[in-house]
């Protein structure tokens, strides 16, 4: 039941995009379409499950035994930048379809901040390994919701009638407004 | 080349968030109020410029293949001072920033320096090209946390100059959004006279 609430929370009470602004680049850059956009989602949530994981294990097994607390950000940025290599080369060995799909994602990953500030967020809430899990999970789903909700808003958006100056980035970035405080009505459900 | 145009060419026509919309997410995350906004963009000049002294100054012993983690580990190093120095001496605005200092690591507008201008450049021009560039996002970032203020608190640098409630939107995420929607339309409209 925890981690149903755990999950409710990250989609979205606080959602990661919506609420917290990490992962804004992906979020604004691949939701043209919602076939990229559910592409990307899907390689987000591959990433951020296993570098949740691995970064938690550093952080638990490496860094706090030795006292090696302030080398964290190195460690983990170049943990999660090895760790998106060698996911792509391990999916293209073991299943082509699904690196067809994913591959010309993974690459962008490395910068998403969404994946490091998530591996951030669970060594500073002091999760635990299952806890840190689902709510790495949680928070992927509600990447993919947000993006695929405002791809598909997008899509409708390029046949609207809109003024001159407010074409492109501009009025993405008011639908994006209007899309949080919509969020905003799930403030006290958990 | 130049060295003033290369300074002031992160200010109006190459503007980060404005022009290029890079930084997206600290740029909507710490302007809440222009303070927060001033203190990420000084955060992020430090970074910006350290990292393109120490890469321009290491470019031709980088083999070209691994560049990209080698990079990341000196903008690394540099935040993760930036990190320990503001948590030693401004407490406070490091508490409101949160992981979005550590974060700064994966901001693109640093990489994105790096790669496209302190490789190929001399130090003394990288040096300025990350100066001009850190400051160009601190303005943008104050501009937007000063707007953001202004509507939601009334208030400026802290200063309230109406003595009511603001339209609280404004401070909380939505408004960022909209906010920077507007403020770009604003300057396409300025500088391309759309």
């Amino acid at each position: 039941m925890e981690y149903i609430i755990m999950i409710i929370s990250a989609v979205l009470v606080s959602n990661i995009v919506l609420a917290n602004f990490l992962g804004i680049c992906p979020f604004l850059g691949v939701s043209g379409k919602i076939t990229t956009a559910s592409g990307m989602a899907g390689a987000v949530l591959f990433v951020m499950a296993v570098a949740s994981i691995v970064t938690w294990m550093i952080q638990q097994y490496i860094l706090t035994p030795f006292g090696l607390g302030f080398l964290q950000t190195i460690a983990f940025i170049l943990v999660i930048a090895a760790l998106v290599q060698v996911v792509e080369i391990i999916l293209k060995k073991v299943s082509p379809p699904l690196y067809q799909a994913l591959g010309v994602f993974l690459p962008l990953i490395t910068t998403n901040c969404a994946i490091l500030g998530v591996a951030l967020l669970i060594t500073q809430k002091e999760y635990n390994l299952i806890e840190g899990t689902i709510y790495a999970i949680g928070n992927a789903l509600g990447f993919a919701l947000a993006l695929i909700i405002f791809a598909g808003i997008r899509e409708h958006l390029e046949l609207m009638e809109v003024p001159k100056g407010m074409r492109g980035m501009p009025i993405a970035l008011v639908v994006a407004g209007i899309l949080s405080l919509a969020f905003m009505g799930f403030a006290n459900l958990v | 080349m130049d060295q003033m145009k290369n300074f002031t060419k992160g200010f109006f026509k190459d503007n980060p968030v404005f022009v290029m919309l890079l930084g997206m997410c600290p740029t909507l995350a710490t302007t809440s109020s222009a303070i927060n906004g001033l203190g990420m963009g000084i955060a992020t000049t430090f970074v910006l410029t350290m990292a393109n002294i120490v890469i321009s100054l290491i470019k031709n012993l980088v083999p070209d293949k691994v560049r990209i983690p080698i990079f990341i580990v000196v903008v690394a190093s540099f935040v993760t001072i930036v990190d320990l120095v503001m948590a030693g001496y401004a407490p406070a605005l490091h508490a409101q920033l949160g992981i979005f200092i550590p974060l700064i690591v994966v901001n693109c507008i640093v990489l994105g320096r790096a790669e496209a201008f302190a490789s190929r450049n001399n130090v003394f021009s990288s040096m300025i090209d990350g100066l001009g560039m850190g400051l160009g996002f601190a303005m943008a970032l104050t501009l937007l946390g000063s707007v953001r203020e202004m509507l939601g608190n009334y208030s400026l640098f802290g200063h309230k100059f109406i003595q009511t409630d603001g339209i609280l939107v404004f401070i909380l995420s939505p408004g960022a959004f909209i906010a920077l929607g507007f403020l770009i339309a604003l300057i396409n409209k300025v500088t391309k006279k759309v």
